[in-house]
């Protein structure tokens, strides 16, 4: 059912030769074999191993998952959710073979991985589909290193299970940690994803269970009237923080839920590293270990200058890695909260199976504020004085602030799908993210982290293109500049090696992972030369984040946020790189 | 950040090579340097107490600076997380600092704005057509688009409900169906009321066209039928739907017979959350007509109007039992057309109902 992973780094690095088949042993690593067994593997899935070499064999199917006592259809990869862990070594070729058992087309992409266009698993783009019955062999070498991920880009398969880890180990070796752990974060929910949509569809706030009632007012809780009166007046939710939520869904770390409690081993003083990869179909993560600070090393696979934190917003696609060195506790709770708080799943970093650490609370449900609709005044001083705390209508006038003003976006399209245009969206790149404004810990902010490696070009930027990112979320309907995917969009046009800068302007309320096929691409913030490097980037309610990209890989790439019923809805673009003068 | 642009001005004019690189958090009050220890009296240097804001940078002649003078040792830079790093100076980013916000010597300008270069033209090609071949593609491309077309359905009764008050008890039923996408959709609208044991008074049918025509309001084009009241009737139906500001549920529709009598109706509710499962939600609906209509009981002018109130637990959001109340009151001719027939213009009912939809 599960590969929780861990593995000794010492063993690991002593040989490579070995490395195979220290994977393929549970015997070498009782640790996750353990941890395996206690979790609550059903009959039919045995407790995977590893997929190392440079020839691997992937198989999709349909499996029965269960989780918290609820079951239902998963898609799975080799009968296992997640998928098995596949890790490989930087400088190698590999052959990836993919069978589709299923009864219907399938594809794997392979996400954060820079591959040939044709290489790059999505249906439609950049290749017909894997279709039922048959094998299609991806081929590429191994450019880089890092913790990345794998998952089916057709229909909903991704959120019925079909997403797993992958880890490219460098072609120099790495010392710089004793032992690692492989921690998927996920939602499952035996709702078919298709049926979650068409619920949305004729509720947007179907899955929503706290929203702001009579009773909390009265209790002074939430809003005061004046606010609520102010928001219903624009017919915004300041509760619509995720679409599906713990009321269907399930979390869970590498396919445990709390209860299931999986466990990874350390030993006292060690160097663990935890790669961490938010694979959920629409689950933003808070993550944190109590008692622990987490020491980020890497974002979306890139090494990035350590620095220290205490709780790290994952959203949807990203990888963070994490280097910790636990030892004054003998247990520690590892915790992904849902960020609308309608949920966690806790795992245990233990020096032994069947030690836990105390479960702390799910910390009451943010609200959204006026800058999460683009509208903050206060935003309009200086950039240090942030100020998230709840709006406070008294002192600003809003009302003659057009929510849907066309001016401020001329590029939209507008419709019944654009039900807001942020009047005056701002950077956030260096906010914290959605529900953490005000915690009293250290928050990972995007402009805490900086490239470890110098950026491979830093040219400035010869043009620039606004993209803005609307809905209407009473309709349930998500697009790119107000025109949705399945209306066959043009495609955003790059020339090979051309850099540009991409605006990404959120008119919604609701935060956007957004992930461009092919590419990283560096986040414009603080000084160039080592600004972050991602493949995904989570445009925060309201705001605006930019990216500089070099197109350097000639092709066609999807383009598009990761929630992915966002996605399905038509929130999604091609974007296309040619030789100048090819097109 | 002013401590950042500090030690970004120091590193680049002065050729310290070790800077930090991250600026959050910095707190220039940390910085141990003063007047005098980092510029010569030409030059206006960094006091915490100068008023920066008020510092015309553009007039500063910095070719007049005296950087041998400056003691930089005397400079007590401790970065925050993020260490000390080789820098290349040739990229930093002196375009996006804003002196206008901060102080010190100007730095030297490396613009980070893009430029207005035209983008590319959209390519007519499609890259995976080459190694796929085009017709694979093509139809690959089509399934993709049609996959996320939404197209959907709805099947259900917004009130299912049993009343009693004056007179036999009766029920009263109002659902609908429609199948299509987010913007076009088909509509099968039905409602009915009836006391047990006789004939049903009202049975309606509506088939529409929805039309989403801006983000809260749909159009309504189609037609309406009554199986009862005798003698049936068929209306062109016109109405617009949707979601006013507060989060109030209204509707508006016109109906033309037949026969060429005009009537309205008018509706609008609220779902009034009191916890998370339990909604209040009152209802108003008014009907007038443009003229008599005798054979169905109808006076021009205000016709009739209900007032409701449902108080619903959703044990799901799709299933939800309630109770509640109605008042109903004919006005003006109907009202006289009801006493003529015996009736009570007015009526009170409780009630007692289901919810649920598909």
């Amino acid at each position: 059912m599960t590969s929780p992973v861990s593995l000794d780094r010492r063993r690991f690095i002593a040989s490579s030769g070995a490395l195979a088949a220290a994977f393929g042993s549970s015997a070498f690593f009782p640790a996750w074999a353990r941890s395996g067994t206690q979790g609550m593997t059903p009959a039919g899935n045995p407790v995977p191993g590893v997929l190392s070499g440079n020839d691997i064999a992937l198989t999709i199917g349909d499996s029965h998952f269960s989780v918290d006592g609820r079951s239902g259809h998963a898609v799975t990869v080799n009968g296992t959710l997640p998928a098995p862990l596949i890790r490989m070594r930087e400088g190698e070729k590999v052959r990836l073979s993919v069978t589709n058992n299923l009864r219907e087309q399938s594809s794997i992409h392979w996400h954060g991985l820079l591959v040939p266009f044709d290489m790059d698993g999505v249906p439609g783009v950049s290749f017909p589909g894997i279709d039922a019955g048959t094998t299609f062999v991806y081929e590429f070498p191994l450019i880089q290193a890092g913790t990345y991920w794998y998952h089916s880009h057709s229909g909903m398969q991704e959120a019925m299970g079909l997403y797993g880890p992958i880890v490219i180990d460098p072609a120099g070796g790495d010392d710089s940690y004793d032992r690692e752990h492989v921690l998927v974060l996920s939602d499952f929910s035996t709702m078919h994803p298709h049926e979650q949509l068409r619920r949305l569809k004729i509720m947007g706030g179907y899955f929503n269970q706290q929203r702001q009632t009579i009773a909390e007012l009265l209790a002074g809780g939430g809003q005061n009237l004046s606010e609520r009166l102010e928001w219903a007046k624009m017919r915004m939710d300041p509760t619509d923080i995720s679409d599906v939520t713990g009321d269907t869904y399930s979390f869970m770390i590498n396919g445990h839920s709390s209860a299931e409690n999986w466990t990874g081993l350390f030993k006292a003083g060690e160097r663990v590293k935890l790669r961490v990869i938010n694979a959920s179909s629409m689950t933003n993560f808070n993550f944190r270990i109590p008692g622990l600070p987490l020491t980020v090393v890497a974002a979306d696979g890139l090494a990035v200058q350590p620095v220290e934190t205490d709780e790290v917003q994952i959203a949807i696609a990203e990888t963070y890695d994490f280097i910790v060195t636990p030892g004054e506790q003998q247990a520690y709770g590892v915790i992904a909260e849902a960020i609308d708080r309608s949920g966690q799943a806790r795992a245990t970093l233990a020096t032994q199976m069947g030690m836990i650490a105390p479960i702390p609370a799910i910390r009451e449900r943010p609200l959204l504020t006026m800058r999460d609709m683009g509208m903050d005044m206060s935003s309009m001083d200086m950039g240090d004085t942030l100020d998230l705390s709840a709006p406070d209508s008294g002192s600003m006038d809003h009302s003659d602030m057009s929510m849907r003003d066309p001016s401020v976006a001329p590029g939209v399209k507008m419709g019944p799908g654009v039900a807001s245009l942020s009047p005056m969206p701002v950077d956030r790149l260096a906010d914290k993210p959605t529900g953490l404004e005000n915690v009293d810990h250290r928050v990972l902010t995007y402009a805490d982290l900086r490239s470890a490696e110098p950026n491979p070009d830093t040219r400035v930027p010869s043009r620039q293109v606004d993209i803005h990112l609307t809905a209407n979320m009473e309709r349930y309907m998500w697009s790119l500049d107000g025109v949705d995917f399945s209306e066959g969009p043009e495609p955003i046009p790059f020339r090979l090696d051309e850099r540009v800068r991409v605006n990404l302007i959120n008119d919604t309320m609701m935060p956007h992972p957004i992930h461009l096929h092919g590419h990283f691409f560096e986040l414009v913030s603080g000084d160039p030369g080592d600004r972050v490097r991602k493949h995904t980037v989570n445009v925060l309610p309201g705001g605006k984040a930019s990216f500089d990209l070099t197109a350097d890989a000639v092709g066609d790439w999807a383009f598009h946020c990761h929630m992915l019923l966002h996605m399905h809805s038509g929130m999604m673009r091609v974007v296309t790189v040619r030789e100048e003068g090819e097109a | 950040m002013r401590r950042l642009f500090l030690t970004a001005v120091a590193a680049t004019a002065f050729s310290v090579p070790a800077i930090a690189h991250d600026h959050d958090g910095m707190d220039h009050s940390q910085m141990g340097h003063h007047e005098g220890d980092t510029a010569d009296e030409t030059v206006p240097v960094a006091g915490d107490d100068m008023d920066h804001g008020q510092m015309d940078h553009g007039a500063m002649d910095h070719g007049q600076m005296d950087h041998s003078m400056m003691d930089h040792s005397m400079m007590d830079m401790q970065p925050d997380a993020g260490g000390m790093e080789e820098m290349d100076h040739s990229t930093m980013d002196h375009g996006q600092m804003d002196h206008s916000m901060h102080h010190g010597a100007q730095a030297p300008q490396v613009s980070d704005q893009p430029g207005d270069a035209p983008p590319p033209p959209v390519p007519t090609d499609h890259a995976a057509d080459a190694v796929f071949g085009p017709d694979v593609m093509a139809q690959s491309r089509v399934d993709l688009l049609k996959g996320m077309a939404f197209t959907g359905f709805f099947a259900g009764l917004d009130t299912l409900e049993y009343r009693a008050g004056e007179g036999a008890d009766g029920y009263v039923f109002d659902g609908e169906a429609w199948y299509g996408g987010d913007i076009d959709r088909a509509v099968l609208a039905f409602s009915g009321e009836g006391a047990f044991g006789e004939k049903p008074e009202d049975i309606e049918i509506d088939a529409y066209w929805r039309h989403a025509i801006n983000p809260w309001f749909n159009l309504q084009l189609g037609a309406r039928h009554d199986f009862r009241p005798d003698p049936e009737r068929t209306y062109a139906l016109v109405g617009v739907q949707g979601l006013a500001p507060y989060w109030i549920e209204v509707e508006a529709q016109a109906f033309v017979s037949e026969k060429g009598d005009v009537h309205f109706r008018g509706t609008a509710m609220h779902d009034m959350r009191l916890t998370q499962r339990l909604v209040f939600e009152p209802e108003a609906e008014v009907d007038f007509a443009l003229q008599d209509v005798p054979e169905l009981g109808i006076g021009g002018g205000l016709d009739s109007f209900e007032l409701s109130g449902r108080l619903r637990y959703e044990i799901q959001r799709n299933f939800a039992p309630y109770v509640g109340f109605s008042w109903e009151r004919k006005v003006g001719g109907s009202a006289d057309y009801a006493r003529d027939e015996g009736e009570d213009p007015s009526r009170f009912t409780w009630l007692a109902g289901l919810r649920f939809w598909f």
